[in-house]
C-alpha cells in the first residue's frame, strides 16, 4: 500500500524489515525519529544510550553477538563515536551493522554545519545517501545486505530535508534472517597493532570492491547510483547531484538536462564519472556544504563548475539553484513592512528560567552547554556566554577557573542540563574533582531530553517506551567522586536560587547545585490555573518583564497574562512589589 | 499537471504539524505525488515555524520558495505577513486573526505591526481573515484552531467533503474526533 512516511520513519521501517533486532541511539535534530518510530515495533530491542559512542559501541556488541544493529545520530553525534567507528572499519562486522547520521545544513538546529561525508572518507566506511523517504527505506535494508558481504558497518546520510519530510513509500513485511553465530576470532575483534597492520589492507581492497560496484550502479534491486540521459545528451548539460541537490536540480531544470544522481556517496565510482562527462556537454555539480563530489571529478581530470556557482554555507533550494544556473526565478507578493523576528524562546512556565534570572542577577560568568536552556543565553535573560558542544561547560569552567583563580571562581559558573550531564559532563566533573579546582556547577535538571523533544534518559527513571528503568541519582553520584557541596533548588523558588548560587560562588571547594523542577511540557506535570493582571495595582514598572516570560506582554501600559500560555508558575509574582498578580495557588488573593 | 504549493506558518507549539500531516492524507487520497516538509526542533519552541506540502505528479523538491506557494495558511496574523513574500502573485492567503507577540516585542524593542490584514491586501494577495480561536473555543477547545484554518481551506479547493472528512477520520485521535469535526465545520462555514 502507498502511504506518506517521513524520511526518519522510513528508516524505521527499512530497520523492521531488514529484520534488525537490536536499536540503540541517542537523541539529536534532524535524526530522532529513527529511534523513537523504531521503539514503536515490538519485534526490535530499542534504547536511548547516555550518548552516541556508547550507541555505536552497543550497535558493534550486537553485531558481534550475530544479531543485526542499528545506531542513530546527528552529525555532531558522529564526532562523539567517531572512535568506535574508525576501528569497526577495521574489524568489520558479524551480523550487520548500520549506521545513520543526519546533517543540518543550513543549521535549524545544530550548533555547526559540518558535512558528514568526511567521516565515511577518513574511516573508509561505505555510505548511502537518500533522497526521499522510498530511498531512505530502500537503502536502509540494502545497507544491512552490504554490511555483511563486504564485512563493514555502513552510514546512511539523512539530512533535514530528507529526514523529516514525507514523501510516498511503499512497504514490505519482515525478514529477520538466521543469527550469524558467535566465533572467538582474536585476529578479527582485537585491534592489536600486530592485528591492526594486517587488517589495514584488507579495508582497503574493500573500498576498491566498493567503488567497482559503484560503477555497477545496481546493488539487491536498488540503483546506488542513478544515470539519466535526456535527449541529445551532448548538446545539454550534464548534473552531477546527491540528496536533496538532486532533487533541486531536478524541479528546475526537469529533461532539459541529464543527471548523476550518486547515492553510493562513498566510495565514489571513477569509470561512472568519466562516462557521464563524455556524454553531456559540459558538467554541472551540484551539492550541499562541501565540493566533495566536485573535487572527486577534479581528480578525474573531469572539468566542471561546482562550488564557483554554488555556496558551502547554508542549505539550497530550487530558487537558488535556478538563479545560480541562470534559469527565472518566480517573483513572490512584496509587502513593505518590518516584521519583528519571532526566536525561539524558553517556554511559559519553564523549569530553566528561575535559575538564569539568578545568574544574571548576580552577574555570574555563565559557560553554558547544549540544551534548551541554551535559550538562557538570549535577552533579556542574557546569561550565558559560551557554548561549544555537550559537556563542555563543565570542562571548559575548570580551565577557566583553572587559568584565572579566586578571581573568576567567585563568580563562574557552569550550567549543563541532565542529559547532557549523562552524555559528557560526569567526565568533566571527574575532572574538576581530581585535579581540584574551586568550580560551581549548575545541573539543570528538568527530567527530560528537551530540545530534542521529550526523550528519556538514564536521570529520569523510565526508559524509550515509557516503562520504569534503571535511575541515576545525580547527588549521590556526585558526592561518590567527592563532592561535599551538593544542593538541590527548585527554580521556580527564586530566593532559594538566590541563596544557593551566593553560598557555592563563596564556599571554598566546588560544589553542584541541582536545579531541579520536571519541565512544564510533560503530561504528568500538572498545571496551576493561569494568573491574571489586576490593573488597579500594576503600575506598568516592567519588573515581569525581565524575566522573559512569553505569556506576559504590555498592553496600554499595563502587564497582561496569556491565559492560554500561562500555567501559573508564579516566578512573576516574585517579581512584582505590587502584588499585581492574582489566582496563584497557595497564595492568598 | 503542474506541482501545487501549500504553506502552513505559524508559532511553534500552536499544533501545525497534524495539519500538514490531514493535507498530505487528503492529497495522497487524491492519487497526487505528495511531499510534506516540517522543521523540528529548537524552533519548536516558541519560534517561527513553517511546513510545505506540495502535490501534483511528480514531486522534486520537498520545499516550497519565494513566490512559489498557492496557498498560505497561517495560525498567527503576523506570521502570514512573515513568510508572503512565498505567495504567488495570485495567491491566496487563509489566516487566523489570533496575536502572539514575539520576544522583541514583549521585551519593547519592537513593535506588533498594525492593520495587517489591510496592508497584506494591499499588495494584491487574496486575504481572508478569521478569528480561528473565537470558533475553535466556540468547538470546544482552543487546540481545535488547526481544524477551523483546515476548514476554512476546504472552500478553495476541489477536493470532495467525504474525501476531507476521511482524511480527518485518519489523522485525528479518535477522542476529539468530534470536536475536530466541529471545528471543521464552524471554519468551513465561517
Ligand atoms: C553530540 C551531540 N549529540 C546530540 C546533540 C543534540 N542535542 C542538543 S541538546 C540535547 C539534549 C538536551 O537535553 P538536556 O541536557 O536534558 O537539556 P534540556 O533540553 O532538557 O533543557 C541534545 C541531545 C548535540 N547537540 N550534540
Amino acid at each position: 500500500m502507498k502511504q506518506l512516511m517521513q524520511g526518519n520513519v522510513a528508516v524505521a521501517r527499512g530497520l523492521y524489515e531488514a529484520g534488525c533486532e537490536v536499536v540503540s541511539s541517542y537523541p539529536g535534530t534532524p535524526s530522532t525519529e529513527v529511534t523513537e518510530e523504531a521503539a514503536k515495533y515490538d519485534e526490535m530491542y530499542c534504547e536511548w544510550a547516555p550518548n552516541e559512542k556508547v550507541a555505536m559501541e552497543v550497535a558493534f556488541g550486537a553485531s558481534l553477538a550475530g544479531r543485526r544493529s542499528f545506531c542513530g545520530m546527528k552529525h555532531v553525534g558522529l564526532n562523539v563515536a567517531a572512535d568506535p567507528l574508525y576501528t569497526a572499519s577495521y574489524t568489520g562486522v558479524n551480523a550487520g551493522m548500520v549506521v545513520v547520521v543526519a546533517d543540518d545544513a543550513g543549521m535549524h538546529s545544530s550548533q555547526n554545519e559540518q558535512d558528514s561525508r568526511h567521516h565515511a572518507i577518513a574511516s573508509k566506511v561505505p555510505m548511502l545517501e537518500p533522497s526521499d523517504s522510498a530511498e531512505a527505506l530502500a537503502f536502509t535494508k540494502i545497507a544491512y545486505d552490504l554490511s555483511e558481504e563486504y564485512d563493514t558497518p555502513v552510514i546512511i546520510k539523512m539530512c533535514t530535508r530528507v529526514a523529516h519530510s514525507q514523501s510516498v513509500v511503499e512497504t514490505a513485511e519482515r525478514f529477520v534472517p538466521e543469527p550469524v553465530p558467535y566465533e572467538k576470532k582474536i585476529a578479527k575483534y582485537v585491534m592489536t597493532p600486530a592485528n591492526a597492520i594486517r587488517k589495514h589492507p584488507v579495508v582497503e581492497e574493500r573500498t576498491l570492491k566498493l567503488k567497482a560496484l559503484g560503477e555497477g550502479r545496481v546493488y539487491g534491486g536498488v540503483e546506488l547510483n542513478r544515470v539519466m540521459y535526456c535527449e541529445n545528451a551532448a548538446e545539454h548539460v550534464g548534473v552531477i547531484a546527491d540528496s536533496t541537490s538532486f532533487q533541486y536540480a531536478r524541479e528546475v531544470l526537469g529533461d532539459s538536462a541529464s543527471y548523476l544522481k550518486i547515492g553510493l556517496v562513498n566510495p565514489l565510482p571513477e569509470q561512472l564519472f568519466r562516462d557521464f562527462a563524455e556524454n553531456v556537454k559540459e558538467v554541472i555539480v551540484i551539492e550541499e556544504l562541501d565540493p566533495i563530489l566536485e573535487e572527486h571529478c577534479r581528480k578525474l581530470g573531469i572539468p566542471v563548475k561546482g562550488k564557483e556557482l554554488f555556496p558551502i554555507c547554508g542549505e539550497f533550494s530550487q530558487n537558488l539553484v535556478a538563479a545560480k544556473l541562470g534559469c527565472e526565478v518566480p517573483e513572490g507578493v512584496t509587502l513593505d513592512e518590518t516584521i519583528p523576528v519571532r526566536p525561539p524562546v524558553m517556554c511559559a512556565g519553564c523549569p530553566h528560567r528561575g535559575m538564569f534570572f539568578t545568574l544574571n542577577k548576580n552577574k555570574c560568568t555563565v559557560l553554558g552547554d547544549i540544551g534548551c536552556y541554551t535559550l538562557g543565553s538570549a535577552a533579556p535573560l542574557s546569561a550565558m556566554e559560551m557554548t561549544l558542544c555537550m559537556g563542555a561547560s563543565v570542562s571548559a569552567l575548570h580551565g577557566f577557573n583553572k587559568a584565572s583563580g579566586p578571581e573568576s571562581e567567585s563568580h563562574t559558573v557552569g550550567v549543563i542540563g541532565d542529559s547532557t550531564f549523562m552524555h559528557s559532563g560526569m567526565t568533566g566533573l571527574a575532572n574538576i574533582a581530581y585535579n581540584q579546582s574551586n568550580s560551581t556547577v549548575i545541573i539543570l535538571d528538568n527530567s527530560i531530553t528537551g530540545m530534542t523533544g521529550h526523550q528519556q534518559n538514564p536521570t529520569t527513571g523510565y526508559n524509550i517506551k515509557g516503562d520504569p528503568a534503571g535511575k541515576i541519582d545525580l547527588e549521590a553520584l556526585c558526592r561518590a567522586m567527592g563532592f561535599n557541596r551538593v544542593r538541590v533548588v527548585d527554580p521556580y523558588d527564586l530566593a532559594a536560587c538566590d541563596a544557593a548560587v551566593k553560598e557555592e560562588l563563596a564556599a571554598p571547594e566546588p560544589s553542584v547545585i541541582i536545579s531541579r523542577r520536571p519541565c512544564a511540557l510533560l503530561k504528568y506535570v500538572k498545571h496551576n490555573p493561569p494568573l491574571s493582571v489586576n490593573t488597579e495595582k500594576c503600575v506598568g514598572c516592567k519588573s515581569c518583564m525581565r524575566i522573559g516570560c512569553p505569556a506576559i506582554s504590555m498592553r496600554d501600559g499595563k502587564s497582561v497574562v496569556d491565559q492560554t500560555q500561562c500555567v501559573g508558575c508564579g516566578v512573576c509574582t516574585q517579581m512584582c512589589k505590587f502584588d499585581a498578580f492574582e489566582g496563584m495557588v497557595g497564595k492568598e488573593a | 499537471m503542474k506541482t501545487k504549493n501549500i504553506m502552513i506558518v505559524g508559532v511553534g507549539g500552536q499544533g501545525s504539524l497534524l495539519a500538514s500531516k490531514l493535507l498530505g492524507q487528503l492529497l495522497l487520497s487524491q492519487g497526487y505525488d505528495v511531499k510534506v516538509s516540517e522543521v523540528h526542533g529548537m524552533s519548536q519552541r516558541g519560534g517561527s515555524v513553517v511546513t510545505y506540502v506540495r502535490y501534483g505528479d511528480e514531486v522534486n523538491s520537498p520545499v516550497i520558495d519565494k513566490g512559489e506557494a498557492d496557498y498560505i495558511i497561517s495560525f498567527e496574523l503576523m506570521e502570514a505577513a512573515r513568510w508572503i513574500s512565498f505567495l504567488k502573485k495570485d495567491g491566496q492567503i487563509v489566516t487566523n486573526t489570533q496575536q502572539i507577540d514575539p520576544m522583541p516585542v514583549i521585551m519593547g524593542a519592537a513593535e506588533y505591526p498594525d492593520g495587517l490584514v489591510e496592508k497584506m491586501k494591499a499588495t494584491g494577495a487574496k486575504v481572508d481573515a478569521i478569528d480561528c480561536l473565537s470558533l475553535a473555543n466556540e468547538a470546544g477547545s482552543s487546540k481545535a484552531v488547526n481544524l477551523v484554518l483546515m476548514g476554512r481551506l476546504s472552500h478553495y479547493f476541489d477536493a470532495p467533503e467525504e474525501a476531507w472528512q476521511a482524511a480527518i477520520d485518519a489523522t485525528v485521535p479518535a477522542k476529539f474526533l468530534e470536536l475536530n469535526k466541529k471545528a471543521f465545520a464552524l471554519g468551513k462555514n465561517a
